[in-house]
């Protein structure tokens, strides 16, 4: 029987299988943060256990920085503190840290492709759900808890349990203005949040074959939200052709031995999944969510189902929308464009292009976070500030930002808020905040009229 | 971590599906660097209003309900990976979560803490949910070394890793069990980087 993609990365990364129990799973990188990172190092000191391989680790500062101000020190306490400790422990532990300000700083999931840390093939874990990113260059790449952080600190491994197969395949021709983060929305809202738990799921067909790397990046950080550990993408030429010439990418003849055995993972023809979804590119449009979980979305132009659960009952009552209703002409006063879901160059082009000539509407807050100090550097350089200055937007320093408001960007109580980020859950944006999920030209048009419009009207 | 072979407890309901980890423990309160405190900020934004005070109509202030066992609805655990959603779990004092099903990240943070999550199906939740609700002093009994959940209404098995199963039971971690395997492991690592 044919192997699939997810089996190959898998099977030549176990040590050992135990017995009645789990595998050991070896990996390739492991990339920490400040959040979920300290408590890992403590337990390592307190139990006096070395470090097995700092040289498998990158570190970033991102989830509680501040987006304005970043030469400054950061003002509130804890987070300082919190920003200190992984300095501290970095140094300590010989590791390699991009720091707030460092040319290569921004959210861990941006900053590690963008530099060609992440490659095809390899196993990559952080304590973060969204490493789920990476599997868009054919990496495992998943999200652990911070006890597990501690056991890839102190083995280099993992013991796992090999996750089933599952395969999403979405075949034909996208409509215009449907971006790659309506195909995840849309993916979501028709198998639902918990769909691919303890499944690795593959994107699969024409639709991701033709996606640009970051479109696909995009696809395979909301893995995550349909319960699945992770998603990946078959390595193919967008691939490499992404990879070459990045800063810690293999070049030369190093480089063409990669390629050659990258060319290998693709999953075989007559390998079998244990669970398959198929879509029609074709029935997706832009999307947009009305609840409190990314699975409750619908088409810009629908109307929110009907339903009579009570959990349901409760997140319409949060959101303050009313079943039956379409979210066409709902006033907006926040716009968030950013996070590691929609936080890269071809983000802000899109956004760019829209709004460009274009003003804000009065009553909107719209903030800009570019992922990295290098997505930050091109948007300068191609020109974008000056559109987003023009436009009306507040274009910030890189970080995780309103995504998930542990800093000062949140969204007031009670507010809408259309954002690109990938969770709409209750207060995720701020305390009582109320999240609809959307792709950058959902929010920059979104930006633009002050409410939310029909952008299939202007698209067709 | 303490070991975990039985535990006899009153539980406490929170029937609500798609409890995720934000809801568990807020983002603003993860710039801890330790693992201890985050129980008093557990379900914080369900547990107090905005001004600090208690809600009231929340299950975790109502004094009809107490306990170690929380029964909570489906997909329990959903989204980020933060260890602190555990951490908050088991600094309130819980140590058994039933659903009806958990997320994986969340499942896992919760075996690597000493909290069993125990998950059984829809229809014995629902039964369970509705029994606490109007017999709060009711107990439940867990037995690990027998997977057992005895409760007023009847007894179910449920299934666990065996692997993890005898971590809970004589309180191992993962740690230890991997640093026996360092040979094997740096053999192997050889052999990759060769």
């Amino acid at each position: 029987m044919g192997r699939t993609l997810f089996d190959k990365v898998w099977d030549a990364h176990v040590v050992d299988t135990i017995e009645n129990g789990p595998q050991i799973l070896y990996i390739d990188k492991h990339l920490i943060h400040e959040v979920t990172s300290p408590q890992a190092f403590n337990e390592l000191e307190e139990r006096n256990i070395p470090i097995a391989r700092p040289d498998k680790i990158v570190a970033t500062a991102d989830h509680n920085t501040p987006t304005i101000d970043q030469h400054l020190p950061v003002k509130d306490a804890l987070s300082r503190n919190q920003l200190k400790q992984l300095s501290e422990n970095c140094k300590k532990n010989n590791i390699t840290l991009y720091g707030l300000g460092h040319k290569y700083n921004g959210i861990v999931h941006v900053m590690s492709p963008e530099l060609g840390i992440t490659q095809p093939g390899m196993t990559i874990v952080c304590g973060d759900s969204h490493t789920s990113t990476h599997g868009a260059f054919g990496t495992i790449a998943f999200g652990i808890g911070t006890s597990q952080v501690a056991q890839v600190f102190a083995s280099q491994c993992l013991l796992l349990k090999k996750p089933k197969s599952l395969r999403v395949s979405v075949n034909g021709k996208l409509k215009n203005g449907v971006l790659p983060k309506d195909v995840i929305l849309y993916i979501i809202s028709q198998i639902g949040t918990n769909a691919g738990t303890g499944y690795f799921c593959e994107y699969a067909g024409d639709v991701f074959e033709n996606m640009s790397m970051e479109g696909r990046m995009t696809v395979c950080n909301m893995s995550i939200e349909m319960g699945a550990r992770g998603g990946m993408i078959a390595p193919d030429e967008t691939t490499f052709n992404y990879i070459k010439g990045r800063e810690f990418a293999p070049k030369g003849k190093e480089l063409d031995e990669k390629i050659a055995y990258w060319k290998t993972l693709p999953s075989d023809n007559d390998a079998v999944f244990d669970m398959e979804y198929n879509f029609d590119a074709t029935d997706i449009e832009p999307m947009v969510t009305y609840g409190t979980n990314p699975g409750m979305g619908i088409k810009i132009n629908g109307n929110i189902p009907k339903d009579d659960s009570d959990s349901f009952k409760k997140s319409l009552a949060y959101m303050g929308f009313t079943a039956g209703e379409s979210l066409i002409d709902k006033p907006i006063n926040y716009v968030f464009i950013g996070s590691c879901t929609n936080s890269r160059i071809e983000d802000f082009r899109v956004v760019a292009e829209y709004i460009k000539g274009k003003q804000k509407a009065s009553n909107v807050n719209a903030l800009i976070v570019p992922g990295s100090q290098q997505v930050a550097k091109q948007i300068h350089e191609e020109g974008l500030s000056e559109i987003f200055e023009n436009s009306g937007f507040k274009l910030r320093q890189p970080g995780c930002s309103a995504c998930l408001a542990m800093n000062d960007d949140k969204i007031p109580q009670g507010e809408y808020c259309v954002s690109t980020s990938n969770r709409n859950f209750e207060g995720r944006q701020g305390q009582g905040a109320r999240t609809i999920l959307a792709s950058p030209l959902v929010a920059a048009a979104t930006a633009i009229e002050g409410k939310i419009i029909d952008i299939t009207k202007q698209l067709n | 971590m303490k070991p975990f072979k039985t535990l006899t407890s009153q539980a406490i309901p929170l029937p609500v599906e798609n409890i995720d980890t934000d809801q568990i423990i807020p983002a603003r309160f993860l710039k801890a660097i330790d693992k201890k405190g985050f129980g008093d900020n557990l379900f914080r934004d369900w547990r107090y209003h905005k001004d600090g005070q208690a809600n009231q109509d929340f299950v975790l202030n109502n004094p009809r309900f107490s306990g170690a066992i929380l029964v909570a609805g489906d997909n329990f655990g959903c989204g980020s990976s933060r260890e602190h959603a555990a951490w908050a779990i088991k600094d309130y004092g819980f140590k058994v979560i039933i659903s009806s099903f958990f997320a994986d990240i969340f499942k896992g943070n919760a075996l690597n803490n000493g909290l069993l999550p125990i998950q059984v199906t829809d229809e014995f939740l629902k039964s369970v949910l509705t029994h606490i609700e109007s017999n709060p002093t009711s107990e439940l009994t867990i037995d690990l070394e027998a997977q057992m959940l005895q409760t007023p209404i009847g007894y179910v098995n449920f299934e666990i890793d065996p692997y993890k199963r005898l971590c809970l039971i004589n309180g191992y971690d993962d740690i230890e069990f991997l640093l026996s395997k360092k040979e094997e492991i740096q053999a192997f690592e050889f052999k990759l980087e060769k």
